[in-house]
């Protein structure tokens, strides 16, 4: 990408953009030791709607995904360069605290990862956390994720069984939950229906698309089909670098690249 | 040719290869089994008391009864050579083992017997074995039972023995009772005052209100010893007042008093269930009661108790321990050269002699540890050592040292089961570190924590040598659990099972009666180290059925 394309983009994308901004990444680099996984990232990503990444595995996506909440911080030898502002705010500045920013920023993962503990105390763990300890108002907010996960009314009457029980698509869903009863902003989704089923990633799918009422929705897929049915943003990223980024119609439909073109239309990847 | 190469190939040899191993392993450890249980049990066993007419070196016949013990063969020429005349024509001897008991008589209780020079056997009704608290067994028959001095009158002289018997152990079981708990009670709590008066003195507070203070309660406490002695004087004096009047098989008559008598059977009148009850009373005896006649007679009760004991305070001083050092090596510490090297040094740790353990725990726990403890806290006993000798806390420590490799690595390798996901899915919901470890890494860890404490109590159960450095004695004059406040006595020295077999073994000066007493005490042993591991594995399971999750 040239300085003259990068400037392009982002003069496009100010001018259409009928949304205030969430995310703002501004020359992030990434290393793993001496590898350079991310290359000169600047992005805006905006609220409330559902920007998804797409790109051939091994690209970045995840690795990007995964700085927002700063969860490659548990890899020793990961380098970050550049700034991530979260609604205005450094997330690598000296005064913020991780666990705090982790709660702002919920994140569901490809494989669900409930706890080995039943289904409420699921949902419960991030408010227990909080130091909430009344009873009734965890009973009411773990209803209240629940609901919001479209789990509520297949779980309701065994809160107390293992979250083991549960299919992968539920499973899926109670992590969902567990992220939404914290309140976050925003929540990352990092391919969260490669390995449910086409009817559970249905249910998924549809959430997403309620969950962004709420919040700022940034997922990973590898499915273009779906990023282009969900999504509302589409970033495509290639090698490390972030190729193209716009609107979901725009890009899937006359995309300006070509690199960007050969990619969804399947020519590589 | 190519069908042995085609046998090879698909891996058949290995099966078998693998099989025999197994197979190998099993027999190991059920041969081993097998044989401690038998050698062990057989001791409680009831024998049959044999009359044997025998013929010595001079000529001159011999009656003696016993229980035959052993049986081997000899070779004839052994034999001549050590002076004895045998036949000519056989090449093997038998000779048995013959325990006569009669030990104050006789001044031995086995007698090797060669079957050549026996002239006849028999198995007569009468013969009484007599179970005594000092001596060893009595073998013999019964004549007559005198109560409080006069002879008993009836018929039935075994009936009338038995009830003379049981009240007998009434008696016993009384002064037991009193001799342990009150009178024990009393003696501690007068060491106590004493220890009380001593700390004053050192400190310069022995003023005339507390001495007189310390002065009543000593009066008192006196008064009570004394009550309690009378009473202990009176069923002394019932107790004595009953004996037996016995007849060794060659017609010596003497009379046993009934104090000394803890028990009595006659085997050759017993049916086979009648065996069997004798045989479940004996291990049961073995198991609950104490030792007598320096660990050769008796129960192991004390240190079954002291093993457990022991066991289970190492665990409560080793499980803390080991988890945390190893989820700051895990968990916290920054993984580079230094890291590795503790790692090595604690692999390494569990592979030094357990001997060095006890010296360690010698110098360090109990010399300089417990010597500054007796000098801050307990100045008043000293010169007597209170901390600084032997004792179950110092046992527990070292063997918990001992065993914190062990634990530090299965605990290492728990954690390093936990999946990567589940530690970021809690950090994701804002959990520190510490929440993350104390919520979910921690609980999915414990079933590796409680595999390495069965590792820990198997092999601290075990364990002899170091003990014996800083705690464990032949003979505890009490459980270190009593009723005295403060409950547990963590500075007693206590008793072990696998000290008592080698105890048992080796310093005792009747070979014969204590051999059986080392395969009775190895198989309890075994018995109690596996019923700890159960209790453990119980344990694990159900924590691992909890975290089951993990494995998909």
């Amino acid at each position: 990408m040239t300085q003259q394309d990068k400037a392009q983009t982002e003069q496009e994308f100010s001018n259409q953009r009928p949304h205030p901004t969430a995310v703002t990444v501004t020359d992030l680099d990434l290393y793993y030791g001496e590898a350079q996984a991310l290359k000169e990232i600047n992005l805006v990503i905006p609220e409330k709607q559902v920007t998804a990444f797409i790109g051939p595995s091994g690209c970045g996506k995840s690795t990007l995904l995964r700085c927002f909440n700063r969860l490659n911080d548990l890899i020793d030898s990961c380098r970050i360069e550049g700034e991530i502002l979260l609604n205005g705010k450094d997330i690598h500045a000296d005064n913020i605290q991780v666990p705090e920013l982790r709660r702002e920023v919920g994140i569901v993962f490809q494989k669900p990862n409930p706890f080995p503990k039943s289904i409420y105390e699921n949902v419960a763990y991030g408010l227990r956390i909080q130091g909430m300890n009344k009873r009734r108002q965890l009973d009411e907010t773990v209803e209240w994720a629940l609901k919001g996960a479209a789990l509520w009314d297949e779980v309701k009457d065994r809160l107390n069984d293992s979250a083991f029980g549960l299919s992968g698509g539920q499973q899926q869903r109670l992590v969902i939950a567990r992220a939404i009863a914290v309140q976050p902003k925003c929540i990352l989704l990092d391919e969260p229906c490669s390995a449910l089923d086409p009817i559970s990633t249905l249910k998924v799918e549809e959430l997403i698309a309620e969950l962004k009422e709420q919040y700022t929705i940034i997922m990973v897929t590898h499915n273009m089909q779906q990023a282009a049915r969900v999504s509302d943003y589409t970033a495509f990223m290639y090698m490390g670098e972030l190729i193209e980024f716009g609107a979901t119609d725009q890009i899937f439909t006359k995309p300006r690249l070509k690199k960007t073109e050969d990619y969804i239309t399947g020519r590589y990847g | 040719m190519k069908a042995l190469a085609k046998w090879i190939a698909d891996g058949t040899p290995w099966v078998w290869l693998n099989a025999a191993a197994v197979s190998a392993s099993i027999l190991l450890v059920a041969g081993l089994l097998i044989l401690i249980g038998v050698r062990g049990m057989a001791h409680f066993w009831p024998l049959e008391v044999q009359k044997i007419v025998y013929q010595q070196v001079d000529g001159s016949e011999l009656i003696l009864a016993g229980q035959i013990r052993e049986e081997e063969k000899v070779t004839a020429s052994r034999l001549r050579e050590s002076g004895l005349e045998v036949a000519q024509g056989s090449e093997f001897v038998t000779r048995y083992l013959l325990k006569t008991g009669n030990r104050d008589l006789m001044g031995q209780d086995f007698r090797w017997i060669l079957e050549p020079s026996i002239i006849s056997t028999g198995k007569p009704q009468s013969m009484v074995v007599f179970e005594r608290e000092e001596w060893g067994v009595f073998i013999g028959m019964l004549i007559g039972v005198r109560q409080a001095g006069q002879l008993l009158e009836d018929a039935d002289v075994w009936g009338s023995f038995q009830t003379r018997l049981d009240h007998a152990n009434e008696l016993r079981d009384e002064i037991r009772d009193l001799e342990k708990s009150r009178i024990g009670s009393v003696n501690y709590r007068l060491e106590r005052l004493r220890l009380k008066q001593r700390g004053l003195e050192i400190k310069g507070k022995d003023d005339a209100a507390s001495l007189a203070e310390i002065e009543s309660d000593r009066t008192r406490l006196q008064k009570e010893y004394e009550t309690l002695e009378q009473e202990l004087g009176e069923l002394y004096t019932r107790l004595r007042s009953d004996a037996v009047i016995v007849t060794t098989v060659d017609g010596q008559e003497l009379e046993l008093p009934m104090s000394s008598i803890v028990n009595a059977h006659r085997p050759n009148q017993m049916s086979l269930a009648g065996k069997f009850g004798h045989f479940f009373h004996n291990v049961w005896k073995f198991i609950a009661d104490d030792p007598r006649e320096a660990n050769t007679e008796g129960g192991i009760f004390p240190a079954i108790f002291g093993t457990v004991l022991m066991v289970l305070l190492m665990s409560v001083f080793v499980t803390p321990l080991g988890v945390v050092a190893a989820v700051y090596l895990k968990e916290y510490a920054r993984q580079g050269l230094f890291t590795r090297f503790i790692r090595i040094a604690v692999n390494n740790l569990a592979g030094v002699p357990s001997i060095v353990y006890g010296v360690f725990g010698l110098g360090f726990f109990v010399y300089t540890l417990g010597g500054s403890l007796d000098r801050l806290f307990y100045p008043e006993a000293l010169p007597a050592p209170t901390f600084g000798t032997g004792g179950l806390l110092w046992a527990s420590l070292t063997l918990a040292l001992l065993t914190l490799p062990v634990v530090i690595v299965s605990t290492e390798e728990g954690l390093s089961r936990i999946p990567r996901s589940i530690r970021e899915g809690s950090l994701a919901l804002g959990a520190t570190q510490w929440e993350t470890l104390w919520r979910t890494v921690l609980p999915m860890a414990s079933p590796g924590i409680m595999t390495g404490l069965i590792l820990a109590v198997a092999r601290a159960a075990g364990e002899v040598a170091p003990l014996m450095l800083v705690g464990v004695v032949k003979l505890a004059p009490a459980l270190p659990l009593d009723g005295n406040a403060p409950f547990l006595h963590l500075d007693r020295k206590f008793m072990h099972l696998g000290f008592h077999i080698y105890d048992v073994g080796f310093q005792s000066p009747n070979v014969e009666a204590a051999r059986p007493l080392v395969y009775a005490t190895a198989l309890l042993l075994v018995v109690v180290i596996v019923l700890l591991n159960l209790v453990a594995i119980q344990v694990r399971n159900r924590l691992s059925e909890r975290y089951r999750g993990l494995e998909s």
